[in-house]
């Protein structure tokens, strides 16, 4: 009896250690500049952990380097799901410094601003080859989602074989049109939601535990 | 800036580099249009280095049949590293979008062949706007220096 029960404890020890050791998966928030993903990941870390990951702006490019935070445990419906948040900078393939002029920056700033941008950007590229295992792409829904970034990001993503949960982000303002970014990637599922407002979260973490978990 | 492209494939590119007496850049835009033959000897960062050297030059630079996913990723990445003030400021790209692999077999998509034969027109973001883009036609207005 004492055998079989000490072998019972060593089998058990031996499986929760296998559970235990299993790395939370890495899932990288992408999409363009101003889309609203670190306000998303923002969200997500407040709801399940109650820190943000990093500041949010309506000047393009506020994100300018990758910014983890890790062990975020999302629990829905009975299942726990543990991931680490990955808030890259919105890929492009342009960045004019005269830009950020516009934003009340003089051009030391505003060149700066722009070098960090461009450094931001390949980082999140070589994220999403080598250090994610799946990915949020949010988009805006009160812009044009048929752009050439957002057809060769979902390209390389499908090439990587990574499960990708489309987000139609900002549907509480009132030229929101999700249709139009589910007819430009019919292949995935669009998942609505506003980020600002918290709407439509809860469906929001059921797929993240659906994809990722 | 960086040199002439170089003729990396040895193969029939012309010798004499009509842009680089810099006059005949002010007359008109230099378009440079690439055959699949000649990108497929190529590796990912031959094929990069040749456009954006050309797109660097001020050229349009127009694939016949497009980059892969992978390199479509490091060329991004690239063109980041390579952008600095007043005098790069990135690429503006643009491919039909891809059809749905239907072109690829079973097999190729099981040995990761990916079908990358797709029209990609590439030149500097501060000469070439995209004015519509929609699955049959691409539009673009391309400015002088």
């Amino acid at each position: 009896m004492g055998l079989l029960t000490n072998l019972k404890d060593s089998i058990s020890r031996v499986t929760d250690g296998l559970f235990a050791a299993e790395e939370p998966k890495r899932i990288g928030i992408y999409g363009p500049p101003n889309a609203g993903k670190t306000t998303l990941a923002n969200r997500i870390a407040r709801d399940w952990t109650g820190d943000a990951v990093g500041p949010e702006s309506h000047i393009p490019h506020e994100t300018r380097r990758a910014r983890r935070k890790e062990n975020v445990e999302i629990e829905r419906n009975g299942r726990k799901v543990t991931i680490d948040i990955v808030d890259t900078p919105g890929v492009t393939t342009k960045v004019d410094y005269k830009e950020f002029l516009d934003h009340d920056m003089d051009k030391d700033d505003a060149v700066r601003r722009s070098r960090e941008a461009t450094e931001g950007v390949a980082e999140a590229m070589h994220w999403l080859r080598e250090d994610v295992d799946g990915v949020i792409y949010v988009l805006d829904s009160t812009t044009d989602p048929f752009t050439q970034v957002n057809t060769m990001l979902i390209g390389i993503i499908e090439s990587q074989d990574l499960p990708a949960l489309i987000l139609a982000n900002k549907t509480d303002l009132p030229d929101s049109d999700v249709k139009q970014i589910a007819n430009a990637f019919p292949q995935h599922e669009t998942i609505p939601l506003s980020a600002l407002e918290g709407e439509n979260m809860d469906e929001v973490y059921t797929k993240i535990a659906e994809y990722f978990g | 800036m960086p040199g002439p492209t170089p003729n990396v494939d040895g193969g029939d590119a012309p010798s004499d580099d009509p842009v680089s007496d810099g006059e005949s850049s002010d007359s008109g835009v230099r378009i440079d249009m690439i055959s699949g033959a000649r990108m497929q000897g190529l590796t990912s960062m031959e094929k990069i280095r040749l456009i954006l050297d050309g797109v660097r030059d001020g050229n349009i630079v127009i694939l016949e049949e497009g980059l892969s996913p992978d390199e479509e990723s490091k060329l991004i990445e690239v063109t980041m590293t390579e952008i600095s003030p007043d005098d790069f400021t990135g690429i503006e790209i643009e491919t039909y979008p891809k059809a749905e692999a239907s072109d690829q077999s079973f097999l190729d998509k099981l040995m990761g062949r990916e079908s990358a034969q797709k029209l990609t027109v590439i030149g500097p973001a501060n000469r070439i706007e995209t004015l519509h883009k929609d699955e049959n036609l691409i539009s673009t207005l391309v400015s002088r220096k």
